[in-house]
């Protein structure tokens, strides 16, 4: 009798044992997101974002695989892949299910020469449906109808702002709505090229301002005429990737700074530049937005270590920007305002892990990431918002329409999934602040060590205060103002009185 | 009789009228050392206005301002980060180098003719300590009123504030130890140069006992290792 119970027991056990998923079995541990708080100390995060597909190589086996895929494209539904090693782009069309495979470009008819792609390093593709395409082995962009007739070659410009001794080297693209080009090419380091519709180079657009410092200064004074001109420093601006916001502004990542400029803002990895070329990134978070805070940087037991390097950058709905980060292969998502929302990701081969991350795009809030994957082949990775990650739009969503109140409840929704996030306590706060609720939009501030909403909000509450009270302020500012004089009026008629007696 | 127990004191301990009296009056007179100075100091020590209590009164109160600040002061103007914070930590922070001052200051100063022993360094430090004391008093419910943009008010009440501690600090020397102002300038570096080695010796005591200490250990693990 003993022994059957102890059976069923055990056996209760084992079936009980198949509801309980193996911890980590999909990649995910508990550190697979994080944020920094304000002391820049890493603070775990729900989720935000989850593997929903996975398209790798062996997907397009029939046709021979992926081959060091370069570049990703979206335009409404459609995926545009360059299979760079192939010499081809790759459009698949994404559905509920999954995705279906439209066409495999790797021709297109026309008056030039050659018919064929060399090395396809990017692609854009515009509003009408033309393809823009980097042509990095034939070294021009051309523009193709959606149809696949050619329509203009953007060449290397016969400028002399143009080093004529090098080759165009196209690598990374976007175009206007009127159909200019703005492209970064290989070994060009003073900006953004930039083409009419027309195909005429017209200048170049945000390079790096030249730093003086007085020990330089101090140096050149004392110079001769040669050594100067040798000590002409020119900063070089090699751009690594570049995407257009819904404002037509450009956001720009670059790999080319010093480590120690990252913690002073100096560096600036990610820009978001306007026509003129000026960084109008807006940084009003806790720390500049360079990514990782933590380095690893004693850690030499590690391969990936130091600051992040992003390869390539999104712009989301809301300014909402993600920044692939070559480094630890993770994705560093940002508000408007410049306030890291989360990051994740990792080196590995699981889901949600990559080896060798090149171009990020997005599908409404859907995020496509490329792998170019090395040894293990190309992959393209679909990740989609929990419903946590979605909370975090939706807040953020409502605030930027003005609708402030529902602001305040969604980010309180999701302050109780996540209470290290201070962007939701000063998201709470900046809605309260609108609603002039400034007492408790100082405590949210203050949980978040928001010192400078915390201070507007104090400012304002400081007023209202003032107001409130203004009678007995005045009295007491009367008081003191008056009364001294009058005791010492008082004590001067008393004393005289006692010298007439 | 009653002479002799009128001058002797009454009661030792807390119940001491005349001791509080001297203690309370001691402690105002911080206030005259702080707007005349070197009246102020010559008559601290010489004429023995100052006492020792006092002086470890305001040494107290330096401390507590400390505390009081990193708990009180608005996050405008400071921001602390608390799981780093310990409170003997932040005290030994200020003890210490007051401590390894005024015995440097002593030592050096006592060679050279000084005339303050080290009661009288200390208790000159202390004194001179107070415009600190109360510019930390000041700028801590200052802080809750001020908004960032204002912030400099608070800047500049604290930089004054120690800045007259500075300048009390020299006054106190140059009469504590009837010193010229250049000597005490000169003293004063001596001093810094001073605490500088005392902490070095002090580090390299330390290690060398923990090290000391370590050797020790080791041999008896060893010894117990092998008879086991």
């Amino acid at each position: 009798m003993k022994k059957r119970i102890f059976a069923a027991v055990a056996g209760l056990l084992l079936i009980l044992c198949q509801f309980y998923p193996a911890l980590a079995a999909d990649g995910y541990h508990y550190a697979y997101t994080y944020t920094y708080d304000y002391w820049e100390d890493v603070r775990e995060s729900p989720d935000a974002y989850r593997v929903k597909m996975m398209i790798s190589t062996a997907d397009f086996a029939d046709i021979g695989g992926l081959k060091d895929p370069q570049g990703l494209f979206v335009r409404d539904r459609d995926v545009y892949i360059c299979d760079t090693g192939n010499n081809r782009i790759l459009q698949l069309r994404m559905n509920d299910t999954g995705y279906e495979r439209i066409r495999v470009i790797d021709a297109f008819t026309g008056d030039t020469s050659p018919l064929k792609f060399n090395s396809p390093r990017d692609v854009y593709i515009s509003a009408e449906g033309d393809l823009f395409v980097a042509d990095y082995g034939n070294n021009r962009v051309v523009r193709l109808d959606k149809d696949l007739n050619w329509v203009l070659s953007f060449l290397k410009p016969e400028d002399n702002n143009f080093d004529q001794g090098t080759v165009l080297l196209p690598r990374k693209l976007v175009a206007d709505v009127a159909g200019r080009v703005y492209l970064l090419a290989q070994n060009v380091n003073k900006g953004i090229v930039k083409y009419e519709p027309d195909g005429r180079f017209t200048g170049f657009i945000g390079a790096n301002k030249v730093r003086v410092n007085w020990y330089d200064q101090l140096w050149k004074m004392i110079a001769t005429k040669e050594q100067r001109a040798r000590m002409e420093s020119f900063v070089p601006t090699e751009y690594e990737n570049i995407a257009l916001d819904q404002d037509g502004f450009f956001y720009v990542v670059t790999k080319t700074f010093k480590e120690e400029d990252l913690r002073s803002g100096v560096a600036e990895p990610i820009r978001r530049l306007n026509a003129v070329g000026n960084n109008i990134l807006v940084q009003n978070g806790a720390f500049w937005v360079i990514g990782d805070l933590e380095w690893a940087a004693g850690n030499t037991n590690l391969t990936n270590r130091g600051p992040s390097k992003f390869a390539d950058i999104t712009v989301l709905q809301d300014d909402i920007y993600m920044a692939l980060d070559s480094t630890h292969n993770r994705i560093f998502g940002y508000d408007q305002q410049g306030s890291m929302l989360w990051a994740f990701g990792g080196v590995g081969n699981a889901d949600g892990f990559f080896n060798r991350p090149i171009a990020i795009d997005h599908m409404g809030t859907d995020l496509l990431i490329l792998d170019e994957g090395g040894a293990y082949g190309g992959s393209l990775t679909v990740m989609t918002p929990t419903e946590y990650g979605m909370l975090v739009y939706k807040a953020i969503h409502q605030y930027r329409t003005g609708d402030y109140t529902g602001s305040a409840e969604t980010w309180t929704e999701v302050l109780s999934r996540n209470g290290n996030f201070d962007s939701a306590y000063v998201g709470i706060g900046r809605a309260l602040l609108q609603q002039e609720q400034y007492e408790e939009a100082m405590g949210y501030f203050k949980a978040a060590m928001d010192d400078r909403n915390y201070s507007e909000a104090w400012r304002l509450r400081r007023m209202e205060l003032v107001e409130e009270n203004i009678v007995p302020i005045f009295l007491v500012v009367a008081a003191i103002l008056v009364l001294p004089p009058l005791w010492r009026r008082i004590q001067k008629i008393r004393w005289e009185v006692s010298q007439v007696k | 009789m009653s002479e002799k127990t009128a001058n002797m004191p009454a009661r030792k301990g807390l119940l001491n009228k005349a001791w509080w009296q001297r203690f309370g009056g001691s402690v105002k007179y911080a206030f005259h050392v702080m707007f005349h100075p070197f009246d102020g100091f010559w008559d601290l020590t010489h004429e023995h206005r100052g006492t020792l209590a006092a002086a470890n009164f305001f040494v107290i109160l330096l401390l507590l301002s400390r505390l009081m600040s990193l708990q009180l002061t608005n996050i405008m103007f400071m921001k602390v980060y608390w799981p780093r914070v310990n409170i003997f930590q932040q005290c030994a922070s200020l003890l210490l180098p007051l401590g390894i001052y005024c015995g440097c200051n002593w030592g050096l100063t006592t060679l050279f003719d000084g005339k303050g022993t080290l009661k009288d360094v200390y208790i000159a430090t202390a004194y001179a300590l107070v415009p600190y004391i109360l510019g930390q008093l000041i700028i801590i419910p200052l802080s809750n009123i001020l908004t960032m943009e204002e912030g400099s008010l608070y800047t500049v009440i604290e930089t004054a504030m120690l800045v007259w501690s500075a300048l009390l600090l020299v006054c106190g020397m140059v009469q504590v130890h009837d010193f010229g102002l250049g000597k005490t300038l000169l003293f004063l570096f001596l001093t810094v140069v001073g605490m500088a080695i005392v902490i070095f010796l002090l580090l390299l005591f330390l290690t060398l006992v923990g090290d000391g200490i370590g050797y020790i250990i080791s041999v008896y693990k060893e010894i117990n290792f092998r008879l086991n």
